[in-house]
Parts: C-alpha cells; structure tokens; sequence
C-alpha cells in the first residue's frame, strides 16, 4: 500500500517528521515499513515547465524523433533546441522539462549534448523519467493552463511529495487505506483523527430503490447499495489530484466513475463498482453462480464460474465476479452518460476462495479477504456520487437501495488482568479501557469483566488475546521488560541428533565436505542412475506445484542431488572432490485422506494416529561421494586415485561413527558397478551400499571414470546400547602370520570370519596384510595373509596355547571354505 | 723412604708420568672426530700405555715405595681417563650435532595429504543454536518435512481461507492433505500433542516455499522455531529469551526489539529486530525473525488449556542469521555445494 503523506495530513494533523522519525511513528504500531522516499530530492537540478513551440521531425532515422523549440521562460534563457522522442504532443502544449544539470532518478545526468544531429539542449521528461509513474507510453503533457514557462515543475508533477510504502498483515485489512494509515498514525503520535467517513452525511435508503436488485444469497453479500448518476458529461476527467494519488497508490487513470471509485477505495479501504446504467439488462440478481456459468472479466479473461463464486447478473446472465473483477457487458465506456454505482459488503471466504480459485487477487479482493469496515457502504456511496456530478456534472437519482441484512456487532468478554498476565507488564483497568476506547472499541466495565464491542474496521479482533495485543501494542511494545524463563532440567539432544552430529563431524575429519542440496529429482535422475522401473525408489512423493517441470517429485536417494554437487563442482574446476550430505528422503505414504481434524478441540489418540498413517515415511539417509584422488600427488610421491575401497570405508566410518559394526559383503545394486559393489549390514539387515559407480552411470552423468558413493540408511543402524568395559590385558601378546590359500572368487571377509570364529577367546586382532595372487598359489587362486594376535586376560600365553589357537583358526577356514595353509 | 730408587724403575718417575698425562690431554683434545679419539684410547689408556706398563712395574718395588708409586700412577691414570671422557663428550656432542645437521629437512614443504573436509555452515549454525538453548534446559525437537495440512496450517490458527495461507507459497503434494512444510512451526503442534506442559523446546530444520532460488531467495531454507509453554509465562520472558539467544549469537552488545506484527498462531505478535554492533557498515537494527505469545487457539486445538498454561513462540531464518551474521551475500553459495564455500567455515562455523 502506497500512500502519500500530504494525503495523510488530511485526516491528522502530522507535525513535520524526517523520514526516520515517521518510520518509527508506523513502525511503533506495527505497520511494516517498505520504504519511505521524499520525490523532492529525487529529481535534482533544475525541472521546469516547458512551452512546446514548434517542432520539426529529424529527417533519415528509422524511429519518428522530433526536433522541438522549447520555451523554458526566460529566466532560463528563453526558447532552446530539445529532441524528443514522444509523439503525444503538439505546439503550445506544456511539458516538464529537465534542464542541463539536471539528475534524474537512477543517476542519470541531463546535459546539453549533440543527438541526432542537433544540439539537444535538455530533455522532455515522462512519468517514469521523472519516478512518478509507470507511464512511459509519452511524455507528461500538463493541463492547458497549469503554469508558465520556467515555472518550478516539481509540485506540478507530484514530486512534492513524501511517499510511504507499507506492508499490510493480514489482521489489517482496513491499512489497505489512507483511513486507516491516519488513524494507525494518530494512535502512534497520540494525535486527533478526523474520519474522512465522518466527513459526509450519507443519504439514507428509500423505499423505492435506485434499481431493482434482488440479493438472493444474503450469507454472502449481507450488505448492497446501489445509487444513479445521470447525465454525466462522458469526456470529463478525474481531477489532477485525484490522479496524482492514484498514480502514487499504483492505479491506473480509467475515465472519471472508475477512478473514483478507486480512490474512494484507496481512501476509505471500500472497494465499489461503478455500471453503466444502459448496458444493464433488466433488474440485477446477486447469487451464487450456477455451475459452468461462464462471464468475461475486465481483464478480457472468459472464466468458468464455480457454484461457491458469487455473481452480479442482469438478464443476460452473470456480469460481474463480485467483489473480485467486474464483467465487460457493462463496463464504464468512453460514451457512457448514466452510472450505477453498487457499494457493497461480501464474505471475506467467498471472495478469498473465488480470487485464489480464479488465480485473480485484486486490490478488492485483498481487501475483502481481510476485511472491510461494513459501515461503509452508504458513505462511500455519497461520497462517490458527490464526486462524479462535482467532476462529471450530472444529477443523481433520488432513489438509494440499501439492502442490509448485517448482523449485530460481536462482542468481546475481556478479563482487564489478562493484558497484564500476557505481557508481565501492569496495565491497570483504567488503562485497559482507555486504549481500547483509543482503537475505537466500546467498553462497559463490570468490575474487571470488560464487554468490549471492537469497533466496525476491525473485524479482526474476534477473542480476548486479540484485545490484549492492541492493549501492548497501543501501551508500547518497548515497556515489556526482558526476563529469563527457568526451564526445568533437559535431557539435551537425543541419541539420534548426536549421531548425525557425530557421522557428520567423522565424514568431515576425514576430508568429506558437507553439502545441503534440494531434494527435488525427477524421473531423469533415477534413469541416469540405471534404476529399475520395480525399484522401490522410483516410488516417490510427486509435487502438485514443483518449482520445475523437470524435477516434479521428492528423492528417494541422495545420490541424485549429491552426484548433481559433484559435477558442479568438478565443472569449476575442483579435480579431487569428495562429498557428504545427511538428510532425509521420502516414501509416498499410503495416499488415503487423511481424517478432517478440528481446531476447537484435540483431536483424539485415534484420529491423530489415522492422520500420521498418512504422513510418508522419511527415514534419514547419509551419502558420501568421491571422485579425483584421495590423496594427491605431491613431493612424497604419486597420488593415490579415489577407488571402491575409499566407498566401502566411508560406509564403515559411518557405521562405526554411529556404534554398531558393520558387516561388508559383495552385493548388486544400481548405480554401483556389479562387480565393485559392497553391501552394508547391520544386525542382519542391510543398510545400505558401497561402491565404484557403474561406468554407464558416470557416462550418463557426465562424471568421471570410477566415480565412487555411499549410500546408507542412517535410521536404519540400531542406537547403540551402554558400551561393556573390555578387560586391557597387561600380558604381552602373540603374534603369528599365517597366509592361507583359498578360491579367488571367495570372500576376504568370510575367511576372517572363519579365522575369528575358529581362533576363539584369545585371539585379539586379526589383520590382513597381504593378497597374493601369482604362479605360486595357482590359477583361480589366491593367497590371504594375516598377522593374528593372540593375548590371555590372566597370563602370557605360552607358544603352544597360541599355536594351538592358531591351528583351531585354520582349521575352521579349512572346513567352511577349503581353505589351505601356503606352504604347507 | 730411604730405600726407593727411581732409577731402578724409569717408568715410575713422576716427570714420566707426568709427561704421559699431558701427551694423553694433549692427544685426546687434539682428536678431530670420534672415531679419531677412540682409535687414541689404547695408546694412553691400554695395557702398552705408559701408564699401564708403569702399573707394572710397582710389583718389584720394594713393599716401602709399593704405595707411593700405586698412588702416583692411579692419579695419573685417572687424569689420563677424565682427559679421554671429556673428550668423549666433546666429541659425542658434536657428532650428534652433525648428525641432526644433515637430517635437516624444508618443513615448510606442503604436509595436506588429507584433503580438508568440512561441514556445512547452516549444520553448524543450527548445531550452536541447539546447544544454546540446550544449555537453557530445552530440547530440540523434531518433525517431519512432508507434512500433514492440519500440521502446518489449521492447527496453527490458519484456516483454509485464511490469507495467510496463500501468503505462505506452499507446495503441494498430490496426495491429499500433505504439504512440504512452510515453516518449523507444525512441530509446535506435535510437540503439544504428544507432551504435556512444561514444554521447552527449539527446532531447527528445514522448510519450504515456492520462491526461484536467487541472490536472496531460495525455495529450500532452515529456520529455528521456539517454543515454551508453561504457567506463568508472559511477553516479558520471550524477549528475555531472544535477548539471550541475541547475545550468545551476536556478542554482549547485541539486544532485540519486538515490533507489533501478525502472525495466526500468536498473539500478540511481534516482528523481532536485532542491534547487531558487529553489523558491515555500522550497527544497525536488522530484522532477524517473529515471535509471539502462542495464540489461545493453538493450546486448545492441542489439547492444552489456555486458561492454565500460556507460552510463546519465535521463529527465525537460518539462511537470514548466517547472511548477517557471517556477512553471506548470496543464498546461491549455500545450495551449491561448492567445496570452497563449507571449507571456509571448518568444522564448526
């Protein structure tokens, strides 16, 4: 909402405030302040009216350029040269003209310059030039009359002016005017309001109305007034100052009744509509539309109307959308002699719901949507038909319809402690009702059992705690002292939140860099992938309204998003990069509806359980990445490529990280190559895996060869139980190598299974530390060497114990996997 | 002493030995390195050394001189020895100094064999935050992102209609009733659901609305969420609570200021601007956040009588915090993901 503070003046008398203390006077009572620009010092340097005295075209350019004589009054040396561009003058017309030395907004420096071939001694200035409008369709011509060359042009052209940009909440639909801005400011400035509602005497209704109208849906239209104007002279203009707001305000100049209409809604914050009386057929009908009912709104659009939308129709059917936009058949025209001017008072729902199901918010439909002072109705009716035969000449009928169904106002019981309650801030109950009667609501005091009646602009002040914040507000936000709350004792964070923070911080220790992609992937992705159509990751949570066509729908895996870093990064250059990200992904949730919840109880254990059935599951996933060299090449040597192993162990660090141990095996999954592929399991279950990419995934991802990922279920690793001390043996260990020979195809992993299982209770460690495949150990063969330590908790184990141990260990690998002992 | 004869035994003779004590200090100072002066021990110091051929011969003296030449020719020899162990060190000393003189390495050739990871700056953003309020006594709760509507909206006071619906730029999913969250406040209403009072807690996580990602807008983003609920509490106790939260994030000088705003699920409410000193080109007030006292309405489609407990609530934006805080100029850095970014904060932000 934009408001000129000279328009404020009218209803409160302001004292001359810098743009700061103005900012906080709005601020105090919270309207939100988007800006505040005084136009007087947009524009600097000399701006003058201009005498077009004649012009010539420029011969030989494409673009149609007037050469202009200009007289600029002769203070400023009389008539000059100026080219211009605009062809929506003539000779003798007055222009505004920025003089050489001039600054236009933007910086834009006026000197006098040769263009065109002629020496352009200034420029001729349009509505955007100079920031006072959106027109750039020609320059600014002022009133025949307006003022002499050389005149100071600024006051003529608004850029007098203080302009106040505000951001409306949407508890204060009635800011959406000067009315209420001036009020807001003379409660901040404790200073008088003159109600610019207060300012006329409205014509009552008559018994006979101004037209027939029958309101057939008074739930949806509980208030309509309806008054003629005849005889108007159709080429009359709105005056330059009712212009001059409306350009401030961001409205556009329409023709004398729709202008009015729209300042009187800007000033009043009461949206009307102006007819012309001869292109309605027969009398007017207000209901709900009937389904598929179809109606051409002002902005040309044909829209199919929906049976909750409300209409105005004639005979011929719908021709308004009432409250949001009226309809083209009985548009305002340039021909148009007699009006019908309709004020009315609409439901708030219907019109959201109709501007949202419409996609057509507009300046009514805001305001209705928030609320409109319903006392409104036969004022802004006076003052619009005052306006239109002071301007437009013509007589107004006698007749006036008002149809009024409204409702007897609200009340309010208010507790006069409760203020002080909320804010720990003594308010007595003098001072309650002082500031309540200050918003202008009506309070009768029973004891401290306030009744209050919220005055008619504000609909939004339906409970107590809505009084209660007008009473803080009014009394000062800044009287609310600053005091600690004492918590009882916490628990700190879960054991979930610190395993995330601990997997988070290990992937970081060991040169991972965290990324927070979007989670939003598209089929694409998952093709890119290799992912097959029955995987159950190509079941996802699909967005109505996703921000792109492309990626419609919610990752199942983070690899998508993640791989996505991966090449940015790669694409600006990083050649060794390795990623992690610990999010969430999502499963589509059962896809029933969930129950219809209440506000004005608690649901009950069974609705909110039937309700949470329908949530997805959104199990926290962890996914690490790799490409380029895990350690570079330096001084000490060659680096030392990114390969599976640094995959798998990724899994393992996470895994261990979160306190469980993970078990590694080979396993088959897209994305991964199937031959370089572990499978993470925990407890029986597998968590995830581990891996070089498929080459087809790291071609079709544009990444480079033997790219590697981890992806792992991090909800999916159990919470660790309390730790059991081990005993620390002082006793001096064992050490035996034994280098087995076993199938190629088999397992490292389950050979050291074998060796642990069979070496028992004394073996400490296993370690493999070397792989042997060659000549020696013979084709389709491989030879494992492992260090075993063997320790007793209660003694030095003598040579025979530990060699004893060590046959039971290779016995165990022999029997479950033939295994043999090299050299044996 | 009248029956010792020197010249009997030539060796015995004090200038002799003497002279075999200076020639040993002399010859043992002289030695140029180690192994030079241990190649020197068994010419002094031997059994052919002149002090051990003198030691020979005291056994034919006769019992009366026995003692005096024995003392004599152990003083030299122990001259002869502390002359060779002081060298010794000498020696010792400068060997190990060359030794480490050759080993001498260029420790500032580059060491990073590791690469350097890094958190994210919005986790450890969030991870402080968490632990400030953990210190108060809260807890940090949780709650999904795929969120139920009656979640994120109607139990918040914003009825189907409401403008602050809209306002909100949701995303929809096409099932029914499930938005991806607008803001951390649902977890308000399922905290409130599953505890009773007194409830403190802070939830940190991510939120969702339909903006094109720009310098300054991003359609994924984090915001912190607080809420109490207690008897007792008042307007006064939620700008304690953001005065601390203001100082612990932005030094002893910072302080709020709570200006009247709307938000449906609070009233009164309150737009929360911040004095930040540290601010890039002055201390000034920066608007950082909302807040309010939960709105009567939330407690009871909650299950919590407002006539018995009250509470509030605010809410900030972590991108917004972490922009003023840490002087990020675009959001574009912090969904990117590029390394250089995350590494600039470390591990702890």
């Amino acid at each position: 909402m934009k408001v000129s503070v000279a328009w404020l003046r009218e209803y409160v008398d302001l004292p001359e405030l810098s743009a700061l203390e103005l900012e906080r006077a709005l601020v105090k009572v919270g309207l939100e302040v988007e800006g505040i620009s005084d136009l007087g010092s947009t524009v600097e340097g000399p701006l003058v009216v201009g005498r077009v005295e004649s012009f010539e075209p420029v011969p030989k350019v494409k673009k149609p350029i007037r050469y202009c004589q200009v007289d600029v009054g002769e203070a400023h040396g009389g008539v000059r040269g100026i080219i211009c561009g605009a062809q929506n003058f003539d000779p003798g017309d007055l222009v505004v003209v920025a003089l050489p030395g001039a600054v236009l907004p933007g910086g834009f420096e006026i000197a006098a310059r040769k263009t065109y071939g002629q020496i352009s001694n200034g420029m001729i200035c349009s509505g955007r030039e100079l920031g006072v409008s959106d027109d750039h369709a020609g320059i600014i011509v002022l009133e025949p009359g307006t003022a002499e060359p050389g005149t100071e042009a600024r006051p003529l052209v608004g850029l007098d002016e203080v302009l106040i940009e505000l951001a409306i909440t949407p508890d204060r639909g009635y800011c959406f005017s000067a009315r209420g801005i001036a009020r807001e400011l003379s409660h901040s400035l404790g200073l008088p309001f003159r109600d610019p509602a207060l300012s006329v005497e409205p014509t009552p209704g008559t018994p006979e109305p101004a037209y027939p109208v029958a309101v057939v849906d008074p739930l949806g239209c509980d208030r309509f007034a309806a008054r003629v104007v005849r005889g108007i002279d159709p080429s009359a203009r709105a005056p330059e100052w009712m212009r001059k707001r409306l350009a401030v305000a961001g409205v556009r100049s329409i023709n004398l009744a729709v202008d009015i209409t729209n300042y009187l809604m800007m000033e009043l914050g009461q949206p009307m509509h102006a007819f012309d009386l001869n292109l309605i057929r027969g009398p007017l009908v207000v209901r709900r539309a009937n389904a598929g009912e179809k109606l051409t709104t002002l902005d040309g659009v044909a829209r199919t109307l929906d049976p909750e939308d409300m209409v105005i129709c004639d005979d011929t059917g719908p021709i308004s959308l009432a409250a949001v936009m009226g309809g083209e058949t009985s548009e305002v025209q340039p021909s148009t002699v007699d009006i019908l001017f309709e004020a009315a008072h609409w439901d708030p729902v219907m019109v959201a719901r109709t501007a949202r199901r419409h996609k057509l918010p507009s300046e009514a439909s805001k305001r209705w949507e928030r609320g409109v002072d319903r006392e409104l109705c036969l004022v802004g009716l006076e003052k619009a038909v005052r306006l239109l035969v002071q301007y437009g000449g013509g007589t107004p009928g006698t007749e006036l319809l008002d149809f009024d169904t409204r409702p007897t106002r609200r009340q309010v019981q208010l507790d006069a402690a409760l203020p002080s309650r909320v804010a720990g801030v003594d308010y007595s109950r003098e001072r309650v009702t002082e500031l309540l009667q200050e918003i202008g609501a009506d309070v009768v005091a029973d004891g401290d059992r306030l009744t209050v009646t919220p005055p008619t602009w504000r609909p939004d002040l339906t409970d107590p705690a809505d009084l209660v914040e007008e009473v803080i507000r009014l009394d000062g936000y800044d009287k609310v002292p600053s005091v600690l709350p004492i918590a009882p004792p916490g628990n700190g964070w879960t054991a979930t939140q610190r395993r995330r923070t601990s997997v988070g911080r290990a992937l970081a220790e060991a040169g991972f860099v965290e990324v927070l992609t979007y989670p939003f992937v598209g089929e694409s992705a998952l093709d890119a992938l290799g992912i097959p159509a029955d995987d159950p990751r190509r079941a996802q949570v699909r967005l109505a309204n996703p921000i792109s066509e492309e990626e419609p729908a919610l990752r199942t895996t983070l690899l998508p998003p993640l791989l996505g870093a991966l090449r940015r990064n790669l694409g600006r250059g990083h050649r060794d990069v390795a990623l992690y990200e610990i999010g969430p992904v999502f499963h589509p949730g059962n896809g029933a509806t969930p129950p219809a919840l209440g506000v004005d109880r608690r649901p009950t254990d069974e609705e909110l359980a039937l309700a949470q059935a329908v949530v997805p599951a959104q199990p926290w996933h962890v996914a690490a990445v790799l490409a380029g060299d895990a350690e570079p090449a330096g001084w000490w040597g060659a680096g030392r490529p990114v390969s599976w192993a640094d995959a798998v162990d990724a899994a393992r660090l996470v895994v261990e990280t979160a306190g469980a141990e993970p078990v590694v095996r080979a396993g088959t999954n897209p994305p991964w190559h199937p031959g370089r592929c572990a499978e993470i399991v925990v407890g029986g279950k597998v968590i995830g895996h581990a891996g070089e990419l498929h080459p087809a995934v790291c071609a079709a991802l544009d990444l480079p060869p033997r790219t590697c990922a981890t992806e792992l279920v991090l909800d999916d690793v159990p919470l660790p139980g309390i730790v059991v001390t081990p005993t620390v043996s002082s006793y001096p260990p064992a050490l035996i190598d034994v280098a087995l020979v076993v199938d190629a195809a088999t397992p490292a992993a389950e050979v050291q299974r074998a060796l642990t299982d069979g070496a028992g209770e004394l073996l400490e460690a296993v370690r493999l530390f070397d792989v042997y495949t060659g000549a020696q150990v013979g084709q389709g063969r491989k030879s494992l060497a492992y260090k075993l330590t063997f320790r007793a908790g209660d003694r030095t184990l003598t040579v025979d114990e530990a060699v004893a141990a060590r046959d039971a260990a290779v016995t165990v690998a022999r029997e479950r996997l033939g295994a043999a002992l090299r050299g044996a | 002493m009248s029956d010792y004869d020197p010249k009997q035994v030539a060796l015995l003779d004090q200038t002799a030995l003497d002279e075999a004590v200076a020639a040993a200090e002399k010859a043992f100072t002289g030695a140029a390195d180690l192994e030079g002066l241990q190649a020197l021990k068994p010419q002094h110091l031997g059994d052919r050394s002149p002090v051990s051929l003198a030691r020979r011969e005291i056994g034919a003296l006769p019992p009366a001189a026995k003692a005096d030449a024995g003392k004599r020719v152990n003083i030299a020899r122990a001259a002869i020895q502390a002359a060779y162990d002081a060298a010794l060190v000498t020696q010792e000393a400068e060997r190990e100094r060359r030794v480490l003189l050759e080993e001498t390495v260029d420790v500032t050739l580059p060491t990073a064999r590791r690469p350097q990871g890094a958190r994210h700056p919005l986790t450890t953003l969030m991870e402080r935050i968490g632990n400030l309020f953990i210190g108060m006594g809260f807890e940090v709760a949780e709650g999904p992102e795929v969120e139920l509507e009656w979640f994120n909206f109607d139990a918040l006071n914003i009825a189907a209609d409401h403008p602050a619906r809209s306002m909100m730029d949701t995303f929809w999913t096409t099932a029914p009733g499930l938005v991806l969250r607008t803001h951390t406040s649902p977890v308000q209403a399922r905290t409130m659901l599953t505890r009773k009072p007194p409830i403190y807690i802070v939830v940190p996580g991510r939120v969702y609305r339909t903006d094109e990602l720009d310098a300054t807008h991003t359609p994924v983003f984090h915001q912190v969420e607080g809420l109490v609920v207690d008897k007792g509490i008042t307007m006064a106790h939620l700008k304690g609570t953001l005065d601390h939260f203001a100082r612990s994030m932005f030094g002893d000088e910072a302080q709020t200021r709570l200006r009247p705003s709307y938000f449906p699920f609070t009233e009164p409410s309150a737009e929360v601007d911040l004095w930040f000193p540290q601010a890039k080109g002055g201390p000034r007030w920066i608007e950082w956040g909302g807040c309010g006292m939960v709105n009567p309405r939330v407690l009871t489609a909650c299950g919590i009588d407002p006539d018995v407990y009250s509470g509030f609530a605010f809410g900030m934006g972590i991108e917004r915090t972490l922009m003023f805080r840490n002087d990020a100029t675009d959001m574009r850095d912090m969904v990117e993901g590029d390394v250089r970014f995350s590494r600039a904060f470390g591990m702890e932000g």
